[in-house]
């Protein structure tokens, strides 16, 4: 197939001038919503983890009316709650160097230069206010016995700006976004929308008006209205059918976006955690994330020897490779994600892995509980450790924990200009379904950061720009626009039910999954992709006569919602592997095994594909069109990222 | 479709069905051969559902998520505990090897009145989030807060605060109690705020609320039986009730006043 040839350059609005003015200025600069006017606006939120349960609890704050939609029976359920480890902020509590400046500049060189600098100047300065924020709402950060709050390290930084909740930080700022906008449903100000599954959205003469969703309990499609759409529906890990994302992670709403005008971008662009359970069987039906927090006392290594098959506790330290002390000496085993991933994989294909099938390494606290403790390391990771050895039977005190990468996270999503909007006026994209501000790899603990900084911080300013600078004449939910959307999503929930095939949607799902990871996982080629593009459109081919989908369409049925997600998944993961195709370079998360240096790091090509690559949808199997936006790097000269 | 292992095991598995809220419902048999040990227990019951699909059977309902014991969306009466057999586990994080060839699993919803049954083994627990909106949270708005280390906090306090923030909103503990009470639920976000100094201001308003709430819910009373907290796979302990209900008397002595 042809790559791809552009067709126009984007502008990402972002402001000029200093750096550290940018954002207070534009902000002074905004038009606003009087306080009597707002409660004439009604926003749609979709989603309620972080970012969604951010939002719709300070837009509520403001006045607005808000309608909050989500897939789970509850909002307290969206994926954020499984963050585990922490959120960075650059408060430099621990007096250790940190400032905005450093945090800004870790973020951008962990996200090999391909992040845009405005926002992530933005997102450095706000970080601090977000620790306050959730402090105040009663977050239960660890602290010191002096009663401050305490940091640990993460991967891609030298200083401790990590804080955290146990291992329970996702739960407890997830809460806290929750309990904030419980309390707007309380006041009547945000209403609440759970089970229901946004299938599409409505766009009368270019602007986001609404949305169509299926009621995932009656089964019932319903259309909203409003003056504003705000997508905070998470990323597509799951296109990968194992991954650390629960299982109704989806892409769904944004390839539905996306399908309406709004541009993809950089979907190749997709993180691989170092640190998982390894696959125990074909059974397995998702992957189970130990945290990178556990790399600040934990060393990785595998046997200096081939094919050892000694128990770990037998192989005596000078036959033993710490591969990533060995190689990336100044991070250790705190080397960033993207790294550290694939030099488990470097290690386990040249045959030292270690377990049942060779595909895992060790992560061994004996050193740690040495020095400190078992009660201390327990105190720290405690729950980590019972949940692995739940899980495999094994005890991480008494032996190393094996471990190896998975799909966790992705950094491509709906291409937002700095105020987090869309190409589709009134669509505002956030969190990690936005493409925003983590370039090609996104650091330990700074998802979070970013979910919270779109929804408490910078969306309640820029949607108030939006509202008031913008003609938003009534609409109606007979429009033929909302008609035509709304007929569609019914007549696709039918097509799965009167299908009737011989092959289940997890099979389906699992079959996808083999595809992406055999040929669009930690290591890509020209020739592996294009094998990949085949065979997903094979894939989808025959998902779309052969799948069998069973029950009915007018009550909870679990299946037909999968297939619905999965079929999105069939569409998307093709411009998934375009994009890598189309990205003749190594960068972050992205590796293309063509371009890499001698000593086989990432090899980036500044000259050709400094941008980002935002797709435009042509029709489904149709090669879709490419619009750049090139970055710019003023504060922080491009340089070759380093860890050694 | 995976391959059933020859060497698996073999079980039989008892599950409710019911098809909706107002439609009675009754325990289904099905035969399971071929399951790994190391299978979770959700993982099995995606075999059985796989396998009933290619028969062109409805799969059996069962609410899941994260699959990792922390979303809380999990939850199942298996031989009539809640989450099965393990302390501290939920129903994702069951795994087979708990179980032997030849056993029986009986697979049921959580029952109170307050959690109608939508289908199977789904459950609605939307009350759960009426008792929060009711007063589980501090009411500060966005952009208002002091400084992060404004207000020191004795660590061992924020450690009593995390442990009953670490609940999970599962509904284990008002499926195991024969009242169907959500005292535990309820006392665990009143003891995490009450501990606090920012939850401080609103600690009389707050338990006041969130119980007057809890018993318009339909929940019923608290008799001290502790089948909650041995139920609770966030480890939410008893003590945590008996906080509330210090903290319950506290604010009506108060409101008197
Ligand atoms: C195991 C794990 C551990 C992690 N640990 C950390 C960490 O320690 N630090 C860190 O910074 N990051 C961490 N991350 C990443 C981080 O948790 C996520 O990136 C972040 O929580 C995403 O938040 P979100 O608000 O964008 O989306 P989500 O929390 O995924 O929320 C998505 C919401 O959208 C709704 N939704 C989705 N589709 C639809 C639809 N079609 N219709 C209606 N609603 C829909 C869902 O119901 C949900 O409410 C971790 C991720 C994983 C998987
Ligand atoms: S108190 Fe325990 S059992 Fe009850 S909802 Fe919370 S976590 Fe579940
Ligand atoms: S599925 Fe999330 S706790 Fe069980």
């Amino acid at each position: 197939m042809s790559l791809a040839t552009e067709v126009g350059i984007l502008d990402g609005k972002c402001p000029t001038g200093p750096i550290a003015d940018r954002w207070p200025k534009y902000k002074q600069d905004m038009k606003l919503v009087n306080p009597a006017n707002k409660r004439k606006y009604t926003v749609i939120v979709v989603g309620t983890g972080l970012a969604g349960g951010s939002a719709a609890a300070s837009l509520g704050e403001l006045g607005y009316n808000v309608l909050s939609f989500c897939v789970q029976d509850s909002p307290r359920r969206a994926h954020s709650i499984a963050a585990q480890g922490g959120i960075n902020a650059a408060k430099n509590y621990q007096n250790d160097g940190d400032s905005v400046w450093r945090l800004f500049y870790d973020t951008i060189k962990g996200g090999d230069f391909r992040a845009r600098e405005s926002n992530v100047y933005r997102l450095a300065s706000i970080s601090t206010n977000i620790i306050d924020q959730c402090v105040a709402q009663g977050v239960p950060f660890a602290r010191e016995y002096g009663g401050t709050l305490t940091n640990r390290s993460f991967g891609g930084a030298q200083v401790s700006r990590t804080f955290y909740c146990k291992g329970q930080t996702g739960q407890q700022l997830l809460l806290g976004a929750y309990q904030a906008m419980m309390r707007q449903v309380e006041a009547g100000r945000v209403k609440l929308h759970t089970w229901q599954e946004m299938s599409d959205l409505i766009v009368i003469d270019g602007v986001a008006r609404g949305i169509i969703t299926r009621n995932l309990r009656t089964g019932a499609f319903e259309t909203y209205l409003a003056d504003a759409v705000v997508l905070c529906t998470g990323g597509y890990s799951n296109v990968y059918y194992l991954s650390t994302n629960a299982k109704s992670c989806n892409v769904t709403a944004a390839w539905r976006c996306h399908r309406r005008g709004a541009l993809f971008a950089n979907p190749c662009y997709t993180q691989i955690h170092p640190t998982c359970i390894p696959v125990s069987g074909d059974h397995q039906s998702k992957l189970t994330l130990m945290s990178e927090s556990l790399r600040n006392d934990g060393r990785v290594w595998v046997p200096l020897k081939k094919g050892d098959t000694r128990p770990p506790e037998q192989i005596p330290d000078d036959e033993r490779d710490y591969y990533l002390e060995r190689r990336y000496p100044s991070f250790g085993n705190l080397a960033p994600r993207d790294v550290s991933s694939r030099a488990a994989k470097e290690r386990c294909d040249a045959g030292y892995g270690v377990g049942p099938n060779g595909l895992s390494v060790f992560l061994d606290f004996r050193d740690a509980i040495r020095r400190d403790g078992e009660p201390v390391v327990r105190d720290k990771y405690g729950n980590l450790f019972h949940m692995y050895e739940r899980i495999t039977d094994e005890n991480p005190y008494k032996q190393p924990m094996r471990i190896y990468p998975a799909l966790h996270y992705t950094m491509g999503g709906l291409w937002v200009d700095y105020n987090l909007q869309s190409n589709i006026p009134g669509l505002f994209v956030l969190g990690e379904a936005n493409f925003s501000d983590h370039g090609a790899n996104r650091l330990g603990a700074s998802a979070l950061m970013q979910g919270l900084a779109d929804g408490y911080f910078v969306l309640p300013y820029t949607i108030g720009n939006h509202l008031a600078s913008t003609k938003l004449p009534k609409v109606s939910a007979d429009h033929p626009a909302a008609k035509e959307a709304l007929i569609e999503s019914r007549n696709r929930v039918e097509s799965f039910l009167n299908m009737n095939g011989t092959r289940t949607v997890q099979d389906f799902h699992r079959s996808l999954g083999h595809i992406m990871w055999d040929h669009v996982g930690m290591g890509r080629t020209s020739a592996s992709l294009q094998t990949a593009i085949g065979q997903i459109r094979e894939l989808r081919d025959e998902f779309n006569g052969n799948v069998k989908v069973v029950g009915s369409a007018e009550t909870l049925n679990q299946n037909l919602e999968y297939a619905g997600r999965v079929g999105d998944f069939m569409e998307f993961a093709e411009l998934l592997a375009i994009d890598a195709l189309h990205r003749e370079e190594s960068c972050g998360g992205h590796f293309r095994e063509e371009y890499q240096t001698e000593e086989g790091e990432a090899k980036r090509d500044d000259e050709n594909f400094c941008y980002v690559g935002a797709w435009e949808f042509k029709g489904t199997g149709v090669e879709p069109a490419l619009w750049k936006e090139p970055l710019n790097f003023e504060e922080i000269p491009l340089a070759t990222r380093s860890y050694k | 479709m995976i391959a059933p292992q020859n060497d698996g095991m073999k079980l039989t598995v008892k599950v409710w069905r019911q098809a909706s809220v107002d439609v009675p419902g009754q325990l289904v048999s099905y035969e399971l051969s071929g399951i790994s040990p190391d299978m979770s227990f959700l993982e099995m019951l995606d075999i059985l559902n796989e396998r009933l699909i290619l028969k062109g059977e409805e799969p059996v309902a069962f609410d899941h998520d994260c699959r990792e014991g922390i979303c809380g969306t999990c939850g199942i009466m298996i031989n009539g505990q809640p989450h099965g057999p393990d302390n501290n586990t939920t129903t994702c994080q069951l795994h087979m090897r708990r179980f032997k060839s030849g056993d029986t699993l009986i697979l049921e919803p959580w029952r109170a009145n307050a959690f109608p049954v939508i289908k199977d083994l789904v459950v609605d627990r939307a009350a759960f989030d009426r008792i929060i909106a009711a007063g589980g949270y501090v009411s500060v708005n966005t952009g208002n807060a002091p400084d992060g280390n404004a207000i020191p906090v004795p660590k061992t306090t924020q450690e009593k605060a995390m442990d009953n923030a670490a609940c999970i909103g599962c509904g284990a503990c008002v499926a195991s109690c024969k009242n169907a009470s959500a005292m535990l639920f309820t006392s665990a976000k009143v003891s995490h705020l009450s501990y606090l100094p920012q939850g401080a201001a609103e600690k009389n308003e707050r338990v006041l609320k969130m119980v007057a709430r809890m018993d318009e819910e339909g929940f019923g009373n608290c008799t001290n039986t502790g089948e909650c907290a041995a139920a609770c796979p966030a480890g939410i302990p008893l003590a945590s009730i008996a906080k509330l209900n210090r903290e319950y008397i506290r604010a009506l002595l108060a409101s008197d006043q």
